[in-house]
């Protein structure tokens, strides 16, 4: 690749620096040396070269900071950016000698970039309630806001945090360190309903049946809380009752997979930050260097970490009865759940 | 209640999404307050239809359970009505 273009970047990112915005050179000198120290500079096969992980929770960007990140690619990197398993937008190819001049061109527009090692990380979510039909929570809120919070805060391993707006859990909230997926408790507007049975026909986890006066009837023991029927109803009989979030803990992939176990149910919004500063503290507590969520719990006893958990989400914290039920047990791997730590009572 | 529609639209055999663009089409085809009767498979016919018609502002007024699906009767929305959230 031929570096002609460089100093010419597309117009529509325009590369100078507004007087504003521009840092003094101390400043970057001191910025570059932090963002190495904190990662998001990963060194590559290629003797010299490092990709550029830029942060963006959620997976969001603006189209402006989108345009940048291109700009840079093409004219500093090998002009390829790769979407990454965690939703950051990473610049393959730049030489370490330009590390200055790609911090200043991204610092401009507002980009940040993000880091590697032993930290809470940038969280991903799913589009959520904000935009898509399915979505009962707002994960992209959440997401940005539990960011701007722990981003970069020490942790004896990494530590992954995701928001999941429904069971479908697109995002795989049931395999992070700290997952929160959304979830609606229906309810029936009885003089609403036309006993038609459209809601029977909707849920696809046998959870509602036709009852007494024709009326459907719904198993809490196997609502998975998706929300479907409430979508399905034409006549808004089938409506949501309360909305929040269902909580997982000690989730991985990598060489040894460790699955999220389900901890707590109908977290509301504002107790998402407690409920992650809770979990952090526990972690760093009890777990060992290097030692991830799962593996700690798995170590110390899972009951241990359920009593500081409570103290945030009181009875909403899951009990080992809840467990053995199929909408708990559904979520995972055909027997799977039947592995987990019994859990116990803990008064 | 007994309501003599305006339209009528036979969507068995329709597949999704098709059956719902069908319907769109003749809902908008038709003037506010207008009635038409649809007839459904069902299955996932019955199961997405009337909430994409909700969604877009329409209101069901009946489902009734035939011998072969569903019968549906649906009044079309007011044109500026916007769609609604499926929420």
């Amino acid at each position: 690749m031929t570096r002609e273009g460089k100093d010419k970047l597309t117009p529509t990112a325009a590369v100078e620096p507004h007087d504003a915005a521009e840092p003094k050179s101390a400043d970057v000198a001191q910025a570059r040396a932090e963002e190495l120290k904190a990662g998001g500079i990963i060194p590559q096969r290629q003797k010299g070269k490092v990709t550029i992980r830029c942060k963006a929770p959620g997976g969001r960007v603006s189209a402006e900071r989108l345009e940048r990140i291109a700009a840079v690619a093409r004219h500093y990197g090998s002009g390829v950016v790769h979407l990454s398993v965690r939703q950051s937008a990473e610049i393959v190819g730049v030489d370490l000698h330009d590390l200055d001049a790609v911090a200043r061109e991204l610092a401009a527009v507002g980009q940040e970039i993000a880091s590697c090692g032993k930290r809470f990380r940038v969280a991903t979510a799913c589009g959520g309630c904000e935009y898509n039909p399915n979505g009962w929570t707002d994960t992209q809120a959440l997401a940005q806001s539990a960011t701007d919070r722990f981003f970069g805060e020490e942790t004896p391993h990494k530590f992954k945090t995701t928001f999941a707006g429904c069971v479908r859990d697109c995002v795989r909230a049931r395999m992070a360190d700290l997952g929160f997926q959304g979830m609606v408790e229906p309810a029936l507007a009885a003089e609403l309903c036309t006993h038609c049975g459209i809601c029977v026909r909707a849920c696809r986890d046998d959870a509602l049946t036709m009852g007494a006066e024709d009326l459907p009837v719904r198993d809490p023991d196997k609502c998975i809380s998706c929300g479907d029927c409430i979508k399905a109803c034409p006549f808004d009989a089938m409506v949501a009752k309360r909305v929040g979030h269902a909580v997982f803990v000690g989730g991985k992939h990598g060489k040894h997979p460790h699955p999220a176990y389900p901890v707590a149910q109908f977290v509301a919004d504002p107790r998402v930050e407690d409920a992650i500063a809770a979990t952090l503290a526990w972690y760093r507590d009890r777990g060992e260097p290097r030692e991830r969520l799962g593996d700690a719990l798995d170590r110390v006893g899972i009951d241990s970490y359920r009593r500081a958990l409570r103290a945030v989400v009181g009875d909403g914290l899951l009990a080992g009865a809840d467990l053995k039920k199929p909408k708990w047990a559904r979520l995972f791997y055909d027997g799977l759940a039947e592995t987990f730590p019994e859990y116990g009572d803990i008064g | 209640m007994a309501q003599q529609p305006d339209h009528r639209l036979d969507l068995r055999g329709a597949t999704c999404p098709m059956n719902w663009v069908k319907l769109k089409l003749e809902l908008e085809g038709m003037e506010a307050g207008q009635v038409v009767e649809v007839l459904l498979d069902d299955g996932d016919a019955i199961i997405n239809v009337p909430r994409s018609a909700k969604a877009e502002g329409h209101k069901v007024l009946s489902v009734e359970p035939t011998q072969v699906g569903f019968r549906l009767l649906v009044e079309r929305g007011d044109a500026e009505t916007p769609s609604g959230a499926t929420r």
